[in-house]
C-alpha cells in the first residue's frame, strides 16, 4: 500500500483512535523526518509508537535510511541497536504496509542539535538473518551489533570484528533466540546426579 | 637492506600459547605498517617484535569489576588496549522474559547495581507507557528525590574507587563514610540499601517515612560537608592533578562518534544532560545546572561527578520543600495491588492481589523505548509487549556498554598507569555492559 | 595487676591453637568481587563496618597472597574457568565463603549464563544468603568462618578428602580427576 503522503503532513490530521496504545496504522505521516524518510525511501512505513516516532524501513534500506539520517537529518548519535524474537508472540501488531518477519532489527536514534529522537525498524527473515552494518557511520554501535550477532545469530554485513562479545567464545548457539536456550532452568540441589 | 617482518607462523603461535582464546587475541600489528626499516648484516635474525601484548584482568585489583583489557604495549606506553567483556552476563534480558512485569523490576535493577533506582524508573516509565497509566505526583516527586539520592551515592562510590585506582587510598575510606550514610537513609525509605525494587510501574512501592525530611535534611549537610572535603583534599593537589590533567583526552565528535554519553560527553564542552533537555518525572519543576567541562580529560570527569553531587543535594532539598500530598501509587485496579489489610476484608481484594502477584498484570501489545540520565549517561528500556504477562522483548541500553568503547579514543598514547586512570574514569559498571 | 604478679611467667598452650588462632586472625581476602555483592563486600572492608578489626583490611590482588576467596558476585560461564585459575592459584591453607545467593546457588538467575552455585567449581566453606547481604550478614558469615577454623572442624574435614570435603567430583585441566 502506498504510503508516500507526503503532501498530507498538516498535524491535525492525527487521529486519536479509541485504542491509542496501539501502534497507528499508516496515516499521513505528522511527523517531518519520518516524512522524509518515507519520501526518499519507497517501502517505508511510519508508525506512531505513544508519541514515538517510528520508521519501517526495508531491510534494504537500512544503511542508506542511517546515512540519509546522520548527513541530513541531524542524528548526531545512534543511541541503540538491537533485535526482537518474535517467534512466539500471542500478537503482533505491524503497522500495515509492513510484512511482519522472525527478527526486528531496531535503532534508535538521537538528534542533539534538534533534541529530538527517532526509531528505524526493519524486518529480517529467519532464513536470511542478515542486515547491512552501521558502524561505519556510527563507531559506537560496534559492540551493539557484535551483541546482536551473538546473543540472535544476525549478521552484520561489513562489520569489522564480527565475534561475540558477551558468551564464551566456543558457545554454541544463540541465547536470546526463543528456541534456543530456556529462560529457565530447574533449580539444581546439592548431590544431583545430573550435571550442571 | 629493509626487509618486511611479517607474521609468520612462528609468531602467531606464540601467541596463541600465550591465551586459551581465540577470537578475542589481540595480534599485534604488521611491522610493514609501522613502516620500520631493519638493517640487517650477518646471518638472519629472527623477528624482532618491540611491542607487548599483556592481559589485564578480569580478577585485578581495580575495582570496577571484571572487565578484562588486552593491551599492546610498546615499553610503557599503551598502542593499543581492547576491553573484552561478557565475564559478568547473566542473562538478565533472557530472565526479563520469564519474569512478568511485576517482577521485571528485581531483575532490571540489578543490572546497573551502583544506580539501581534510575535502571527501576527506566523500565516502570517504559511499561507506564505502553500502560498509558498516569503515575500521581507525588509518586513523581518520590522518585525523582530517590534517583538523585542514588545518583550521590553513585557518584561517591566514583569518587571512592576513582580516588583507590589512582592511588589516594585514604579517598576509598572518606567516600564510603559518605555513601554509607546515603544508603542509611535509602535503607530507611525504601527497605533495602541497593537492589531496592521500589520504584514500580505505577508509582513506588510504598509511601515514605514519617520524619524522612529531617533525615532528608541532615544527609545532606553532612554530604556536602564531605564533598567540601573532597574538594580541599583533591582538586588542587598537585599530586593528583598531575595524574589527571590532560590524561585520557576525548574530543566531542569522538565521544558522539563512540556512542559516549553522561559524564564523559559532558566533560568535552558539551553541555548534554536528558534531565534538562528531554525532562522527564519533574525534572522541569526543580531548578539545578548542568555541570560541563571543556578539557575532557580525566580530572574533568572527576570534577564533574563531584560537583553533580551538590547539583543532586540543590534537587534534594527542593524536593523536601515541595513534595505534594497524595498518592504514592497509581490506584489503578490493572497496577497496583490492593492494600494488606483489605485483603483480610474483601475477597475482591484477595483475588485481585493474587492475580497480580502470580500471573501479573497484561499490557497491550506495542513497543517503546524510554530513557533517563542515570549517573553514568543516558540509560534505555526497550520494551516489546504482546499482549500477555511477560514481555517479549526486554532490552536496556546500559550506558557503561557504549561508554566503554570510548577507551578507543582516549588510551592509545597514554602510559600504562595512565590507561589504569582513564578506565577508572570512565565509571563502568560491568552488571550494566553484560547484563 | 599484670603478667609481673604472675608467680611464673610462661603461658601453654597447643601449637595447633596457636596455629588456628593465626590463620584466623589474619585471613587475607582475594580480590574477587563480581557484582553487587562486591559493592556490600567494600562497604564492609570500608571505616564504618570495618574488616579490619579481625585483620582482613587488606584484599591482596595476587591470589598467591591470599588465603580466603570470597566470592562475592553472580558467577557467569565465562568467568567460571577464571575462577577456578584463581582458587587453584592460592595456596592451602584456603578458605572460600561463597557470598550473596548468586554465588552460593544462582540466586534469581535460572538460566543459561549463570553457574547455578560458586560449589559446582569449588568447595565452599560458609555460605552466605543475602541479594546483596547486608555488611552485618557478610561479618557473620566471617565470623562463623573464623569458628569453624578455631575448632578445626575444617582442617580435619581437609585432612579426609582431596577435595576438600565438599561432597563433589572435580575434572581437573591436566585430565586428574579429584573428589569426594
Amino acid at each position: 500500500m502506498p504510503d508516500a503522503d507526503t503532501d498530507a503532513r498538516e498535524p491535525d490530521h492525527e487521529v486519536s483512535d479509541a485504542e491509542p496504545s496501539r501502534p497507528e496504522p499508516s496515516r499521513p505521516v505528522a511527523d517531518e523526518v519520518a516524512a522524509a524518510v518515507v519520501g526518499r525511501f519507497p517501502g517505508t512505513v511510519f508508525a506512531d509508537s505513544h508519541g514515538q516516532a517510528v520508521v519501517y524501513v526495508e531491510r534494504a534500506h537500512w544503511h542508506d535510511v542511517a546515512e540519509y539520517l546522520r548527513d541530513s537529518e541531524q542524528f548526531t548519535q545512534c543511541m541503540d541497536v538491537t533485535a526482537v524474537d518474535h517467534l512466539v508472540d500471542t500478537a503482533r501488531d505491524v503497522p500495515d504496509g509492513v510484512i511482519g518477519e522472525r527478527f526486528e532489527v531496531v535503532a534508535n536514534f538521537l538528534s542533539h542539535p534538534r533534541n529530538r529522537r527517532i526509531r528505524a525498524i526493519c524486518e529480517v527473515p529467519a532464513g536470511e538473518p542478515e542486515v547491512a552494518s552501521l558502524v561505519d557511520l556510527y563507531p559506537g554501535l560496534a559492540f551493539a551489533e557484535r551483541e546482536v550477532l551473538d546473543l540472535f545469530g544476525l549478521v552484520f554485513a561489513g562489520h569489522p570484528d564480527p565475534t561475540r562479545i558477551l558468551m564464551p567464545d566456543d558457545w554454541i548457539g544463540h541465547p536470546l533466540r526463543k528456541d534456543d536456550a530456556p529462560a529457565r532452568v530447574p533449580v539444581t540441589f546439592k548431590g544431583d546426579p545430573s550435571p550442571r | 637492506m629493509s626487509r618486511d617482518t611479517q607474521l609468520g607462523t612462528p609468531e602467531r603461535g606464540r601467541l596463541e600459547a600465550q591465551t586459551d582464546e581465540g577470537a578475542q587475541e589481540l595480534q599485534p600489528l604488521n611491522a610493514a605498517a609501522r613502516e620500520r626499516e631493519l638493517v640487517m648484516t650477518g646471518g638472519v635474525w629472527p623477528d624482532i617484535d618491540d611491542t607487548m601484548i599483556i592481559n589485564m584482568g578480569p580478577q585485578h585489583p581495580s575495582t570496577h569489576g571484571v572487565l578484562r583489557i588486552m593491551m599492546e604495549l610498546n615499553g610503557e606506553t599503551v598502542l593499543r588496549a581492547k576491553p573484552v567483556i561478557g565475564y559478568l552476563h547473566t542473562g538478565m534480558e533472557k530472565t526479563g522474559e520469564e519474569l512478568t512485569y511485576v517482577q521485571g523490576g528485581t531483575n532490571v535493577t540489578r543490572m546497573d547495581y551502583a544506580s539501581p533506582l534510575s535502571n527501576e524508573l527506566v523500565f516502570a516509565l517504559a511499561v507506564e507507557r505502553l500502560l498509558d497509566v498516569d503515575v500521581p505526583e507525588r509518586a513523581t516527586w518520590i522518585r525523582m528525590m530517590l534517583v538523585e539520592l542514588n545518583r550521590m551515592s553513585s557518584h561517591l562510590l566514583f569518587q571512592a574507587t576513582n580516588g583507590m585506582d589512582l592511588g589516594a587510598v585514604s579517598m576509598m575510606i572518606y567516600g564510603w563514610r559518605e555513601r554509607e550514610r546515603t544508603l542509611r537513609l535509602l535503607e530507611m525509605i525504601t527497605g533495602l540499601r541497593m537492589n531496592h525494587n521500589f520504584i514500580r510501574p505505577g508509582g513506588v512501592a510504598a509511601d515514605l517515612p514519617d520524619d524522612w525530611r529531617l533525615e532528608t535534611l541532615e544527609l545532606c549537610e553532612q554530604v556536602e560537608a564531605g564533598v567540601r572535603e573532597y574538594d580541599e583534599l583533591l582538586t588542587e593537589n598537585p599530586i593528583w592533578r598531575e595524574r589527571t590533567v590532560g590524561v585520557g583526552h576525548i574530543t566531542t565528535e569522538q565521544a558522539l562518534a563512540l556512542g559516549a554519553t553522561g559524564p564523559i560527553l559532558r566533560s568535552t564542552g558539551f553541555a548534554w544532560d536528558l534531565r534538562k533537555a528531554q525532562p522527564y518525572l519533574a525534572y522541569d519543576a526543580v531548578d539545578f545546572d548542568v555541570i560541563y567541562t571543556e578539557n575532557g580529560d580525566v580530572f574533568d570527569r572527576f570534577q564533574i561527578r563531584l560537583y553533580e553531587i551538590l547539583e543532586s543535594i540543590k534537587i534534594v532539598r527542593q524536593c523536601v520543600d515541595a513534595m505534594p500530598a497524595g498518592d504514592y501509587r497509581a490506584q489503578d485496579r490493572k497496577v497496583t495491588p490492593p492494600p494488606r489489610e483489605r485483603i483480610d476484608e474483601s475477597m475482591e481484594a484477595l483475588i485481585h492481589h493474587f492475580k497480580l502477584f502470580t500471573e501479573g498484570f497484561r499490557v497491550p501489545p506495542g513497543e517503546t523505548y524510554a530513557t533517563v540520565e542515570s549517573p553514568r549517561g543516558e540509560i534505555g528500556c526497550y520494551l516489546v509487549s504482546d499482549g500477555s504477562a511477560k514481555p517479549v522483548r526486554l532490552h536496556i541500553r546500559g550506558p557503561s556498554f557504549y561508554n566503554l568503547q570510548s577507551m578507543d579514543a582516549m588510551v592509545p598514547g597514554a602510559l600504562f598507569a595512565d590507561a589504569v586512570a582513564i578506565i577508572s574514569s570512565l565509571d563502568p559498571i560491568m552488571g550494566e555492559v553484560d547484563r | 595487676m599484670g603478667l609481673e604478679s604472675l608467680g611464673h611467667n610462661f603461658l601453654t598452650g597447643r601449637v595447633e591453637d596457636l596455629v588456628k588462632w593465626a590463620r584466623r586472625s589474619s585471613l587475607w581476602p582475594a580480590t574477587f568481587g563480581l557484582a553487587c555483592c562486591a559493592i556490600e563486600m567494600m562497604a564492609t572492608g570500608a571505616a564504618h563496618y570495618d574488616l579490619s578489626r579481625w585483620g582482613m583490611e587488606i584484599f591482596r590482588a595476587s591470589p598467591r597472597q591470599a588465603d580466603l576467596m570470597i566470592v562475592a558476585g553472580r558467577v557467569s560461564q565465562k568467568m567460571a574457568p577464571v575462577l577456578r585459575q584463581v582458587y587453584d592459584q592460592m595456596v592451602e591453607p584456603k578458605w572460600v565463603i561463597s557470598m550473596g545467593v548468586c554465588a552460593s546457588s544462582g540466586g534469581m538467575f535460572n538460566n543459561y549464563a549463570i553457574v547455578q552455585g560458586v560449589d559446582q567449581i569449588v568447595p565452599v566453606d560458609v555460605y552466605v544468603p543475602g541479594c546483596p547481604p547486608g555488611p552485618e550478614t557478610l561479618m557473620h558469615g566471617i565470623l562463623t568462618l573464623n569458628d569453624q577454623i578455631r575448632s578445626g572442624e575444617l582442617t580435619r574435614r581437609r585432612a579426609t578428602s582431596p577435595s576438600g570435603g565438599a561432597g563433589i567430583l572435580i575434572e581437573q585441566r591436566d585430565g586428574v580427576r579429584a573428589g569426594v
